[in-house]
């Protein structure tokens, strides 16, 4: 059996998604449900931020619809392992829309953390950075350092993001405190929406 | 044993519909077309792919479109989802969304497992869509001819986009023709 190397780097989720998120300007952040939204809501609420609460397996697509409607606005998915296992044929419908202001950050730690820690398929050989390629995103990294994170960081608010992009970051596996943003869709959406200058009914 | 031909209509009439929701669309300016292809909708899909002011998404699975549909109305663009009465198994839970987070959403759906049906398999998901879709708060509505069609799409269009409606038409297996296996074995 292959092992990947998913679980066994020190970056830590919170000071990841607090580096990404620091300087984001504009950019959409969608997370997807469990830890990802706890981290995003640590990192800072703001307008821009869609917090998911359920729909497993939907953030790249909500993420690309919204990319595909609003092609000004960079959108960064942050989601977890299990997420994109859910969803992986996203990556191909992604590399056909091929959205330059899509990106997908991953926060892999081959772990299912809000259901008791169960070992996910990422932990036994499943590379979610070369499933992206090999759906087409050509533009797929793995981020394993503080430096490359960095990069990372730079990429996502370029003001000509290249994308769409995939960045498969290996982080450490333990869990952080639980950081609870509303679980009001409605609100969330229309929040975002009206950020976005959107028009409600 | 001989299979009797098939009782499909075929009159111009019924053939014409697939472009009435087209021009439907478009009048509503729908800009995000999502689809899993059907044979019943392959000429509304060709329209869309021919349009350059419409997005135009193949999907792996009719799930991705639902999600995509709460991003684009974030975005502010209007978006429709094809599918097969299949698929709708399929968007169960992503179906949430449309509670959750009370968004528009417009499906138009070809059926299949019930006017003339070959395949046995498209029966349990085909007979219950009506019943899956209302559970997860969706309004449905139906065309068995192809006058009911334009009208009707243009209606749930309405309620969708004018109303924050969420609304499924299921296009019914008369008024696509039943599937002819026999034919397809034969070319």
């Amino acid at each position: 059996m292959t092992v990947t190397d998913a679980g066994t780097h020190p970056l830590n989720r919170r000071e990841v998604v607090r580096t990404l998120t620091a300087d984001r300007q504009g950019t959409v952040f969608i997370s997807s449900l469990g830890s990802p939204t706890y981290d995003l809501a640590a990192a800072g609420d703001s307008a821009r931020n869609f917090y998911l609460w359920g729909a497993m397996g939907g953030a790249m697509s909500l993420g690309l619809g919204l990319a595909l409607a609003r092609r000004d606005v960079a959108v960064c998915v942050l989601a977890g392992d299990g997420e994109i296992l859910m969803g992986m044929g996203s990556f191909a419908t992604i590399a056909q829309q091929a959205p330059s202001n899509l990106a997908v950050v991953i926060l892999d730690n081959g772990l299912y953390g809000e259901t008791g820690e169960q070992r996910s398929h990422t932990a036994s050989g499943t590379d979610l950075c070369r499933v992206a390629r090999a759906c087409g995103i050509e533009n797929s990294i793995t981020v394993r350092t503080l430096p490359e994170l960095a990069d990372l960081a730079q990429r996502l608010h370029a003001d000509d993001p290249a994308g769409p992009l995939v960045a498969r970051v290996l982080i450490a596996p333990g869990p952080e405190r639980t950081c609870l943003p509303s679980r009001d869709g409605v609100w969330l959406a229309r929040r975002l929406q009206q950020d976005l200058g959107v028009k409600g009914l | 044993m001989q299979t009797p031909p098939l009782i499909n209509d075929t009159t111009d009439a019924a053939t014409h519909w697939p472009r009435q929701i087209f021009d439907v669309l478009r009048g509503y300016d729908v800009s995000q077309v999502c689809y899993v292809p059907d044979g019943g909708h392959a000429d509304l899909i060709r329209l869309s792919h021919g349009c350059d002011d419409m997005v135009t998404v193949s999907l792996t699975t009719e799930e991705e479109g639902i999600a995509m549909a709460l991003g684009a109305s974030i975005g502010g663009a209007r978006s429709v989802i094809l599918m097969q009465s299949s698929g709708v198994g399929n968007c169960i839970n992503m179906l949430s969304l449309v509670q959750s987070c009370r968004m528009p959403i417009l499906l138009l759906i070809t059926m299949r497992g019930e006017w003339g049906e070959f395949n046995p398999w498209q029966v349990p998901m085909g007979s219950q869509v009506q019943a899956a879709l209302e559970m997860m708060g969706l309004q449905v509505m139906r065309a068995d001819t192809a006058p009911d069609v334009a009208p009707m799409v243009k209606a749930a269009a309405r309620q969708v986009f004018e109303g924050g409606g969420a609304v499924a038409v299921l296009l019914s297996q008369r008024l696509i023709g039943a599937k002819d296996f026999n034919k397809e074995a034969a070319k």
